[in-house]
């Protein structure tokens, strides 16, 4: 316990109060599997994210990470418990929600900026301003030269870009990432980080970061939650205090930050274990 | 003298890269050259050896016909017209009715295989009457349409229309059930409303396989239009090749298959442009020139 130090401050689970952005208060979600079974995906969960706040969540494949955020946006709903976004309970997808899928969830027979027109197209825009808007957002993630590509004709990090651009012309309040970054090589990967904090900074917004990836966790976010091995609930949660503006090329050699992260490796490698142990048992 | 000798190497680099570029091109040049070349000396072979075989009695140009004997059939269709009338009047009859049936079925086909893809409940229901529909022999239908539906027209445009339907429905059907989740969520949560998810995330990515089936579809919707013909017709290639066969007329059956075939060729043409026109947004496949 000498590791753990004031930049690590390990947090007490409470219940969340009344103004937070995200609020998910004791939640368990069970799922009927195809086959009849009952599955408990996540369980006794509780969550706060304050406006303005940057959390990761991380926690060994397959414990529900992602599953907090289909929470959050109402695709999924809660079998006890409740999600409160902006105050108010969730019942339908909000509008004040942002969300970058993992996998590249991108319309390939979109144009660059056709596709980051969609969001405001979607919600009614006229047509011209949307493309205002989009062409706006597109040489804000530097991809100024490319609005008339077709995603294929793009590298994996520019449409990461894309993504992003897509994501937060919507201006959300709440921006809920999915391991966005996992399948990008490491130097597009700690660009896009820069990137995300940058537009992170300027918009003020909420934000739900998952990831499997402890150091990426630890360098973005304000507040890192980690979960046990499936069914998913909050083994701890720790409140990160390096300074801002962050570096992502640096500060992965900053000592603070490495002090931090074993104390929470420390922390996550027993669920990781238990969460591989149990997925070659089961054959996963 | 360090300067010019590194600019005499960029020279000497830049013409060496040329030299290379050209090679290359030659190369590519010749090798499609040869494909070409290939396939017409396959062509003039098969030819020559059916039409000498016929000359020389290995083959019974009676039953097997012969190119020049075809080529002779075609050429008097041309000029002099056929038994029913001119040849281009079979010609449009047939196409007309193909078209029709072909249109009547892809949008039948995409529609059904768009709502039933949407709707769970319905495909559950409908998917097992739609098997059995599919293993019916639907060409057997020909017969029930020409007895319901008489010898013009319609009774052909409604056999190409089954023939159709149920390859372009099967395509759109597996198209939407295929297109992305992730895609999907995305676009609900940028703020699409159901109907805007069909229209912009669905259709578009169920596009391929039904642009794949309508090549597959246009065939059948042909085989449909002339089998109908076959049956009963007052016009048409089915006929054509009906009144042939009833007077042991190899030449004429061999004669209207191949302006069959050019017919579905040049419709193959079109819809592989009009494809190419859709999906501009797909990476350029590997094409077959090898150019």
């Amino acid at each position: 316990m000498q590791l753990q130090s004031m930049a690590a401050e390990k947090l007490s689970p409470a219940a969340p109060p009344a103004d937070a952005a995200i609020a998910i208060d004791d939640v368990t979600l069970r799922f009927v599997t195809p086959d009849g079974h009952m599955m408990t995906a996540i369980r006794d969960f509780t969550m706060t994210v304050a406006r303005g706040e940057f959390a990761c969540v991380v926690g060994p494949t397959g414990c529900g990470k992602s599953t907090t955020l289909n929470l959050v946006t109402g695709l999924l709903r809660p079998t006890t418990g409740n999600v409160r976004v902006m105050g108010n309970p969730v019942t339908d997808i909000s509008r004040d929600i942002g969300f970058v899928f993992q996998a590249d969830a991108l319309f390939p027979w979109r144009s660059v900026i056709d596709n980051v027109a969609a969001g405001p197209l979607y919600r009614g825009t006229p047509k011209a301003e949307a493309l205002e808007r989009a062409r706006d957002w597109i040489a804000r993630v530097g991809l100024a030269r490319f609005e008339k590509h077709y995603p294929h004709q793009l590298s994996g990090g520019m449409r990461k870009r894309v993504a992003l651009a897509q994501t937060f012309i919507n201006q959300p309040k709440i921006l809920l990432m999915d391991e966005p970054f996992s399948a990008l090589d490491m130097q597009t990967r700690t660009a896009m980080q820069d990137e995300l904090l940058g537009l992170w900074s300027e918009q003020k917004s909420s934000v739900v970061f998952v990831t499997h990836d402890l150091e990426e966790a630890v360098a973005l976010a304000d507040k890192v939650y980690v979960l046990t091995a499936g069914p998913g609930t909050v083994k701890s949660v720790y409140r990160i205090d390096l300074p801002r503006p962050r570096v992502m090329a640096d500060i992965r050699y900053d000592p603070k930050f490495i002090e931090i992260a074993k104390v929470i490796w420390n922390d996550l490698r027993e669920e990781v274990q238990l969460g591989q142990s149990r997925g070659l048992q089961t054959g996963h | 003298m360090t300067a010019i000798s590194s600019t005499d190497r960029a020279t000497a680099r830049e013409a060496s890269i040329a030299v290379a570029e050209a090679r290359a091109r030659a190369r590519l040049r010749r090798r499609y050259a040869l494909v070409i070349g290939l396939r017409l000396a396959i062509l003039i072979v098969f030819l020559g050896l059916w039409e000498l075989g016929a000359d020389y009695n290995f083959i019974d140009p009676f039953f097997f016909s012969s190119p020049s004997g075809i080529w002779q059939q075609i050429w008097s269709w041309v000029t002099e017209g056929t038994s029913q009338g001119p040849l281009w009047l079979q010609m449009y009859v047939t196409l007309e009715e193909t078209f029709l049936g072909f249109v009547i079925g892809a949008l039948g086909g995409i529609a059904a295989g768009i709502i039933l893809g949407r709707n769970r409940l319905l495909a559950d229901v409908f998917s097992i009457y739609i098997k059995i529909a599919n293993s019916v022999p639907r060409v057997v239908l020909g017969s029930v349409f020409i007895i319901a539906l008489g010898l013009g027209m319609a009774s052909k445009v409604a056999l190409a229309v089954v023939m159709v339907f149920f390859v372009v429905f099967a395509n759109a059907f597996q198209g939407v059930r295929e297109a992305d989740r992730a895609m999907i969520a995305n676009a609900r949560i940028l703020g699409a409303s159901p109907w805007q998810i069909t229209t912009t995330v669905i259709i578009p990515s169920a596009m391929s396989w039904i642009l794949a089936s309508l090549h597959v579809s246009f065939g059948f919707a042909l085989v449909g239009a002339v089998v109908g013909e076959f049956l009963g017709a007052k016009q048409g290639m089915g006929l054509l090749i009906s009144t042939a066969q009833g007077a042991f007329n190899a030449n004429g059956v061999f004669a209207a298959m191949i302006i069959l075939a050019v017919m579905a060729l040049v419709v193959e043409f079109i819809i592989t442009r009009f494809e190419n026109y859709v999906v501009k947004w797909r990476p350029a496949p590997f094409n077959e020139q090898g150019a």
